[in-house]
């Protein structure tokens, strides 16, 4: 594989992309060479105590596309993104057996530290939850601020790439350092996607990042999601069919746990395999 | 808005009954009244008794012999002040960081048995604690001290700050916890820079409720502080305190003192009530933000 090479080279083009974005190139894609970003899911089980939230979930999820996951509440849907990035195990009494490749590497191996896997594969959730002590900017720039290192021009700098890149520049270039809890839901749900982006991670999971939001944020963040794939890895869980209808290039369905159908969107909303898929998207259940 | 009740007033509603509940709502009114009047009381006392002490002399000069009129009592200010600043140094960053392990990373036995100790430090008597830590600390040191007392005070206030720092902590919505660690940021930094300062006036009011509640002990100050009529600035050796020259003073047959007695009531209710006041205003922002 010529993964180390371009790795490498990564470095060197996110680098002079920082500079084109924050020298005001428009919004945009912008054509990353960075790894695929592919995952792959092996036997993967999870629990909450007793309860088994995910049942045997082999899934290869493809690089630089976006991935809708539905099915109704309480099929394991949220609880499989968060396996993605190993935050299922923040949560009391929560377990996960099985394999997460990322890049061909196994996330959940020993000797992994899942603060770096965090940081490679990023999370926007449902509400947005902005840090309520910090402004607009040092809320966009709070995963690299926290860690030191940077000057104050270059936070500055890679929080306006960040707020660009979430399409939030321009309206709130005047209020950067009002709290970032004083904007709109929806421009905080795209400042929580600035945030994430900001530390620059290979992937970026979405659980339901639209479902508090009203329909005019909502066709915002999803416009954005179109924007994002060029550059990243995106998995979306929603509840909202036509939602991965119009978002997603890869979509899977989700029953009590279980895997029921995984294709391409097209086909899985037109002609699915499984009688369970179709029943679903049709509005039979669910 | 609620009707007034002549407007709809129904013929069910007999007239006992309307008797009774005017007698109700003026009874609750009354009580409510009764449990104020201790209080004014007391402010009435005191700053009736305490104001013609306080002057300059009261806060710069030590006190004068019996018979010689003046005076003051400044070497207790001085002395409750080194006292109150050991202690705090000492308190609360233990407090803080026991409440931070409660409500964070306590899980389990150990923390059932940490939270268990501070209960029961919690309703620990004062002069117990003060006894305590006269057998440990006086008697090795050989001599009372203001360290001696500033650690009887931190026996006390420890388990405020710690109980307090968990509650606080606890109502940190959990999405802040999960945003800061899904961006890759390792917990104890999750913790120090978007859990605690979230939390941050929350922490400061729980800060100053121990202040304030230390500030007032006179028992445990008294078995390990001992009082002192000269100002000392040696915390390793005997210290004078406010609430201590209120309680010799208080019970001292010369009637000079009486007033000086007074005065520091007037002075240590004074701050007592900042303090407080202080606190409830930052928690009041504090449950704005938070909310």
């Amino acid at each position: 594989m010529e993964r180390d090479g371009s790795m490498t080279d990564s470095v060197v083009m996110r680098a002079s992309d920082l500079e084109n974005w924050s020298t005001g190139a428009p919004d945009g894609a912008r054509v990353r060479n960075a790894p695929a970003g592919d995952i792959e899911v092996v036997d993967l089980n999870a629990w909450f105590g007793n309860h088994r939230a995910l049942r045997d979930v082999n899934l290869s999820i493809n690089g630089r596309a976006v991935t809708a996951i539905i099915g109704p509440s309480g099929c394991g849907k949220s609880t499989l993104v968060r396996c993605l990035n190993r935050m299922h195990e923040e949560v009391r009494g929560a377990r996960v057996e099985g394999k997460v490749l990322f890049d061909g590497r196994d996330i959940y191996a020993p000797d992994v530290d899942p603060v770096e896997i965090r940081r490679r594969i990023g999370m926007v959730f449902q509400r947005p939850n902005p840090f309520p002590t910090m402004s607009v900017l040092d809320n966009a720039v709070a995963g690299l601020k926290l860690v030191g290192g940077l000057s104050r021009s270059e936070l500055r700098e890679r929080g306006e790439w960040a707020l660009r890149a979430a399409g939030l520049w321009e309206e709130v270039k005047d209020r950067l350092h009002e709290p970032g809890a004083r904007l709109s839901g929806g421009q905080q749900q795209r400042l929580c996607i600035a945030r994430a982006l900001a530390v620059e991670p290979e992937v970026l999971l979405m659980d339901e990042p639209a479902s508090a939001l009203d329909p005019a944020s909502t066709l915002r963040i999803e416009e954005l999601v179109q924007e994002l794939k060029e550059r990243y890895t995106v998995v979306i869980v929603t509840h909202n069919m036509q939602q991965a209808a119009r978002v997603s290039d890869w979509t899977l369905f989700m029953l009590y746990g279980e895997v029921v159908e995984f294709g391409p969107t097209s086909k899985l909303f037109t002609r699915p395999d499984d009688q369970r898929t179709e029943d679903y998207v049709t509005g039979r259940f669910g | 808005m609620i009707p007034a009740a002549g407007v709809v007033r129904s013929p069910g509603v007999s007239r006992a009954r309307r008797i009774r509940d005017r007698a109700f709502t003026a009874g609750v009114w009354a009580c409510g009244a009764i449990a104020l009047l201790p209080l004014m009381l007391i402010f009435a006392f005191v700053i009736g008794k305490g104001a013609a002490a306080l002057n300059l002399d009261f806060f710069t000069k030590e006190p004068n012999p019996p018979g010689v009129p003046g005076g003051g009592i400044v070497q207790a200010f001085i002395g409750t002040g080194m006292i109150m600043g050991l202690a705090i140094a000492f308190s609360v960053p233990l407090g803080l960081l026991t409440g931070i392990y409660l409500a964070e990373y306590g899980r389990g036995r150990t923390a059932g048995f940490v939270r268990f100790i501070a209960e029961i430090l919690l309703s620990t008597p004062s002069i117990v604690a003060g006894a305590f830590v006269w057998a440990v600390v006086v008697v090795a040191m050989g001599t009372f001290s203001a360290i001696a007392a500033s650690i009887a005070l931190t026996v006390l206030m420890w388990p405020i700050l710690t109980r307090a720092t968990e509650e606080i902590l606890r109502l940190v919505p959990d999405d802040l916890r999960e945003a800061g660690l899904a961006l890759g940021l390792a917990r104890w930094r999750v913790i120090l820079r978007v859990v605690v300062p979230t939390a941050g006036s929350g922490i400061f009011t729980a800060i100053m409720l121990a202040v304030a509640r230390g500030m007032g002990e006179t028992a445990p100050i008294l078995l390990t502080a001992l009082g002192n009529d000269f100002v000392n600035t040696n915390p390793g050796a005997p210290t004078d305190a406010v609430p201590l020259r209120i309680y010799f003073y208080a019970g001292s047959p010369v009637v000079q003192f009486h007033a000086l007695a007074w005065g520091g009531a007037i002075t240590l209710l004074a701050a007592v009530l900042v303090l407080s006041i202080t606190a409830r205003v930052l928690s009041h922002r504090q449950l704005k933000r938070v909310h």
